[in-house]
């Protein structure tokens, strides 16, 4: 069961203080799925990802990442399954005082025996997996948001990690570097095989990247959808999740007349 | 081919004819086995010398990009500088991840961050640039709070009146315990280390003068004014320095807002009204301390303590303190907040305009005691 599903989560109930955030939620996700969490402002998006992530712990359920549980582990569990998992921050969380290149290299220097010549090697290996080749001696203030993304990204897979987090990853870009993103994401799930996990409401990026969708509600703080996207849009019984979908279709509409 | 959990890499060095040598690799290749294989493998060919290296990948389960780093590593290394190379046996899977490594090699030293020129001429250039640059600013800076002061007071309506109290109870009413127990100690070693030298004259009862004479013209002002630097100084340079980094301060303006008629101006005169009474405070606490060491160690009455530093200060002491701590005031507030204004960059800005701050402010009260004292020498 572990070997299939990396990340398990059930029965997840988390409040801060009275009110009542995350409510019950089950889920699970397969070796090597896309998998999107996604939900209004509000709905409890980023505080399930900080569960997920050991940042937090909830008030009650599992949150099973590899084979423990870091709702209920001790520290060195932790550490242990840290070393497992890899994340990409929304604002990309780079070092501002290192370079790309050593923002890059920092988990390779903890966490491996390795020479400096050939960390260096790995550093520029990761790099052009991004796509950012030229760039490693550059501080993150002297690039832009999408080359921020990337190189948080290239960090994030710097010890080939078996999930990797992604907080809105194409959020605040322009459409076509968010385009070049996903392509990034689908491309490295399909060659390297890595699990991963996004949290994100840009609707064209869940059409362009997900395989499974499951949407929180800020209401009922409960998981009222689960499925492909297209399910979702065309044959959801909830109206709720429908209008969710709605605003993908008026765009849509939108070009189409224009094109025509 | 999957990742096992109990991943392990083993190696194999065989010699055949004429200096060729068959490398096998058996098991996983991930970042936890190549990490720990990488030296030994190295260590062992470095030993052999081969002229013709065969590596056999036929053993191997799994294969990402660090074994092709291994791979790679292996095939650069100096030993083998004139040697032939050769894989074989690598899986599909294995020969893609080695044609996405490329026919590049690039294991330079990563580079490190820093200045681009090492020119003594250059850098001078640059250094003397950036003088007149902050010159500029700060002349800029000092000009337009002196226009936003003037406009205040012709309209004093368009001051941040509750700001200005919030500023005045964090940089002052929050600072009163501080300021009390430092000045109080204070008094007390002074007294305590006066009366070693007086008591041999028999002259106690001068300890009152000494104590309250310094404190009150002199080391009342400076040490409140150094600690206030330290809290609020550093906190305004911070708190600004935030703002000017995430974009607040430029909302500021396009709102319509003068940045420094909402920011500055209300810590100014925040600094002004308190810093004076903080000073108040400071002194009457170091006397108090003062008569606490009088009266226990030195065989004084609280009343004669009391009489004798009321007969020694002048009220012109109290107004030379005062007039000091104006002027600190002015400069603690408005370099606190110059220094916010003029950070650029990330999380490291911050830090670096507080300690700036804090450096400058206690700097340039230092310098304008020594001018005080020494107009007060013509006086």
């Amino acid at each position: 069961m572990i070997e299939n599903t990396p990340v398990d989560v059930g029965h997840l109930t988390v409040r801060y203080g009275d009110e009542l955030i995350l409510d019950d939620l089950s889920f699970s996700v397969k070796k090597g799925e896309i998998f999107i969490i996604l939900g209004g402002s509000g709905s409890g998006k980023s505080t399930l990802l900080r569960h997920m992530l050991g940042l937090e712990r909830p008030e009650s359920g599992r949150i099973i990442i590899g084979d423990t549980d870091i709702a209920e582990c001790s520290e060195k569990e932790y550490a242990e399954t840290l070393k497992k998992i890899g994340v990409l921050f929304q604002s990309s969380a780079l070092l501002g005082s290192m370079t790309i290149a050593e923002n890059v290299a920092l988990p390779i220097i903890e966490h491996t025996a390795l020479p400096t010549r050939a960390v260096a090697e790995m550093v520029r290996m990761k790099l052009a997996l991004v796509g950012l080749k030229d760039y490693e001696h550059y501080l993150p203030s002297e690039i832009s948001g999408g080359m921020k993304k990337r190189a948080g990204l290239a960090r994030a897979l710097a010890l080939n990690p078996e999930i990797l987090f992604l907080d809105e990853p194409s959020a605040g870009l322009d459409p076509i570097t968010a385009e070049e993103i996903d392509d990034l994401i689908l491309d490295i799930n399909r060659r390297i095989g890595t699990t991963m996990i996004i949290v994100t409401h840009e609707l064209a990026s869940i059409f362009a990247v997900a395989r499974r969708v499951i949407m929180l509600d800020k209401t009922s703080k409960k998981i009222i959808a689960e499925g492909t996207p297209r399910d979702l849009k065309d044959s959801s019984p909830n109206p709720r999740v429908r209008r969710f979908f709605s605003r993908y279709d008026r765009t849509e509409r939108k070009t189409e007349i224009k094109t025509a | 081919m999957r990742r096992k959990d109990s991943s392990q890499c083993t190696y194999q060095l065989n010699p055949g004819t004429d200096g060729r040598w068959t490398l096998r690799l058996f098991g996983t290749l991930d970042v936890n086995t190549v990490s720990e294989t990488l030296r030994p493998v190295t260590a062992a060919i470095v030993k052999s010398k081969p002229v013709f290296l065969q590596v056999d990948l036929s053993g191997v389960t799994y294969m990402d990009d660090y074994g092709a780093l291994l791979i790679s590593e292996l095939r650069h290394s100096p030993a083998l500088r004139d040697a032939r190379f050769e894989i074989e046996n690598a899986s599909a899977a294995a020969a893609e991840t080695l044609k996405r490594l490329g026919p590049e090699h690039d294991n330079r030293p990563l580079p490190a961050p820093g200045r681009k020129s090492m020119n003594i001429v250059a850098e001078l250039g640059d250094a003397t640039i950036g003088a007149m640059i902050g010159l500029k600013f700060f002349v800029a800076f000092i000009g337009s709070v002196f226009l936003s002061t003037v406009g205040v007071i012709k309209k004093p309506n368009t001051l941040r009146f509750d700001d200005t109290i919030g500023h005045m109870k964090t940089t002052g009413v929050d600072a009163v315990p501080v300021v009390a127990l430092i000045s109080f100690l204070l008094g007390m070693i002074m007294a305590f280390m006066s009366s070693l030298q007086l008591t041999q004259f028999g002259a106690n009862i001068y300890v009152a003068s000494l104590v309250a004479v310094a404190m009150v013209s002199e080391l009342g002002p400076i040490m409140t004014a150094i600690v206030v630097a330290g809290r609020s100084g550093s906190a305004y340079a911070a708190e600004i320095s935030t703002m000017k980094i995430s974009e607040e301060i430029d909302a500021l303006s396009v709102m319509g807002f003068d940045p420094i008629l909402f920011l500055v101006i209300p810590r100014i005169i925040a600094a002004v009204v308190v810093i004076p009474l903080l000073t108040i405070f400071s002194s009457f606490f170091a006397i108090s301390g003062g008569m606490l060491i009088g009266v226990t160690m030195l065989d004084l009455t609280t009343a004669s303590y009391f009489q004798q530093t009321i007969n020694t200060l002048k009220l012109f002491e109290m107004f030379w303190g005062l007039s000091k701590s104006l002027v600190f005031a002015v400069i603690i507030a408005s370099v606190g907040c110059l220094r916010g204004f003029q950070a650029k960059g990330g999380a490291a800005a911050v830090g670096n305009a507080a300690t700036s701050a804090v450096v400058t402010c206690i700097f340039l009260i230092i310098l304008f005691d020594s001018l005080f004292a020494v107009m007060r020498s013509y006086w």
